[in-house]
C-alpha cells in the first residue's frame, strides 16, 4: 500500500511495456539540458538568490510556475485526457506539519549544497563526479527519514 | 545558433521549458512533476528493508527513475556540446562576500575548492557535500517534496500546502545562506 501522502498515486491500472518509460527520460534530458545551460545547477546562483543579489532563479521559478499554473488551468477546464486516453487526475496535497519542519531542514541543505534533487542528477551528468556523495548521502537521508517517520511530527 | 546556444540562457527561457514540464508529463502519462520521490523509489529499489514506508510495488513508479536518468543525461549532454567557455558571471556582491568568506575559485558553476574529490577529504567539503546531502535527503521527504513537487507542481495547482513548504524551504535557505555558510566556509 503506497502511503498517499507523500508518494505518487496517479499510477495506472494499464501495464505498459518498459519502453513507453523512455519518453519520460526525453522529458527529463531537456529538462537536465535547461538546467545546466541556465546555470540552475550553480551553487553561485542558489547563493545569489538567497542573498537577494540576482533575480535569475526568482525569474526562472516565478516564469515556470506562472506558465505551469496556466497549463494545469487549461487541462482542467477543458478535462484533458493523456495521450494513453487517461484522464488526467492531479490528487491535492495534504498538509501536514511536515511540510514546516522537513521544509526548513530542505532549505538549510538547498543553501549548503547548492542543489535540490533535479539539479544534483543534472550536476552528476555535468561531470562534477564528486556530487555522487552528495546524492548518495541524500539517499541516506531519505532512508532516514523512512526509518524513523512514525517518531517524526506530522 | 550554437553561439547563441553555448551562450547561458536567460532566466525566462529556463522558466518556460521548466513550467513546461508540468503539462509534458500531465499530457504523456498523467504523472505529476516531482524529483525527491525518486530518491525515495531508490531505496525501496536498492536496499531491501522492513520499513514500512519502503515497501510498496516501486517498480509502477519507474517513470520518475527514467525522468531522473534523462536529468543526468541531459546534464551530460549540455556539459559536453553546448557549454559557455566563458567563465560564470556571479553578482558582484555575492562574489565579494564569498571571496571574503575564503572561496577561492569562482570559474565553474561550483567553487573547486568547496566541491571536488580532493576538498572532500576536509572538513568543509565533507560538510558540504555529506551534511548538505543528507539534509536534502531528509528534509524533502520529510516535506513531502522539493522544489519541483511543491514549489512548481504545487503552486500551478493552487495547493496551499505548497505554498507553506515552498515559504519555509526559503526560510531554511536564507537563514543557513546569512548564518551558516559563512562559519561552515571557515571550518
Amino acid at each position: 500500500m503506497v502511503d498517499t501522502g507523500t508518494a505518487c498515486v496517479n499510477e495506472s491500472a494499464v501495464v505498459k511495456p518498459w519502453y513507453s518509460n523512455l519518453k519520460y527520460l526525453i522529458v527529463g534530458a531537456i529538462f537536465g539540458i535547461v538546467f545546466v545551460k541556465a546555470e540552475i545547477i550553480s551553487w553561485f546562483r542558489i547563493q545569489e538568490m538567497f542573498r537577494f543579489e540576482s533575480f535569475h532563479m526568482y525569474g526562472v521559478i516565478g516564469t515556470a510556475v506562472v506558465v505551469g499554473m496556466i497549463s494545469v488551468q487549461i487541462i482542467k477546464a477543458r478535462r484533458a485526457k493523456s495521450i494513453e486516453g487517461e484522464e488526467i487526475v492531479i490528487h491535492d496535497k495534504e498538509f501536514n506539519k511536515g511540510q514546516i519542519y522537513g521544509g526548513i531542514i530542505f532549505g538549510l541543505g538547498w543553501a549548503i549544497t547548492g542543489a535540490c534533487p533535479g539539479p544534483l542528477f543534472a550536476q552528476m551528468g555535468a561531470g562534477f563526479t564528486v556530487v555522487i556523495v552528495t546524492f548518495l548521502s541524500a539517499v541516506f537521508g531519505t532512508w532516514v527519514y523512512g526509518k524513523f517517520r512514525d517518531k517524526l511530527p506530522h | 545558433m550554437l553561439e547563441w546556444i553555448s551562450q547561458p540562457w536567460p532566466w525566462y527561457v529556463a522558466g518556460v521549458f521548466i513550467g513546461l514540464t508540468v503539462p509534458a508529463l500531465l499530457l504523456l502519462g498523467n504523472k505529476t512533476f516531482g524529483i525527491s520521490s525518486s530518491l525515495r523509489h531508490i531505496c525501496a529499489a536498492c536496499i531491501p528493508t522492513k520499513i514500512p514506508f519502503f515497501n510498496y510495488d516501486w517498480k509502477k513508479e519507474s517513470w520518475n527513475l527514467y525522468f531522473v536518468v534523462g536529468t543526468l543525461l541531459g546534464g551530460f549532454l549540455a556539459a559536453q556540446f553546448l557549454s559557455n567557455p566563458e567563465d560564470m558571471v556571479i553578482a558582484d556582491a555575492t562574489k565579494a562576500h564569498l571571496q571574503a568568506s575564503g572561496v577561492i575559485d569562482f570559474a565553474g558553476m561550483l567553487p573547486s575548492d568547496v566541491f571536488s574529490w580532493d576538498a572532500l577529504f576536509s572538513v568543509r567539503g565533507l560538510v558540504f557535500t555529506v551534511l548538505g546531502g543528507f539534509l536534502v535527503g531528509f528534509g524533502t521527504r520529510w516535506a513531502g517534496g522539493c522544489t519541483s513537487g511543491h514549489a512548481i507542481m504545487g503552486l500551478s495547482n493552487l495547493q496551499w500546502p505548497s505554498l507553506v513548504a515552498t515559504c519555509c524551504f526559503m526560510v531554511g535557505g536564507i537563514l543557513m545562506t546569512w548564518f551558516g555558510i559563512p562559519f561552515l566556509l571557515s571550518l
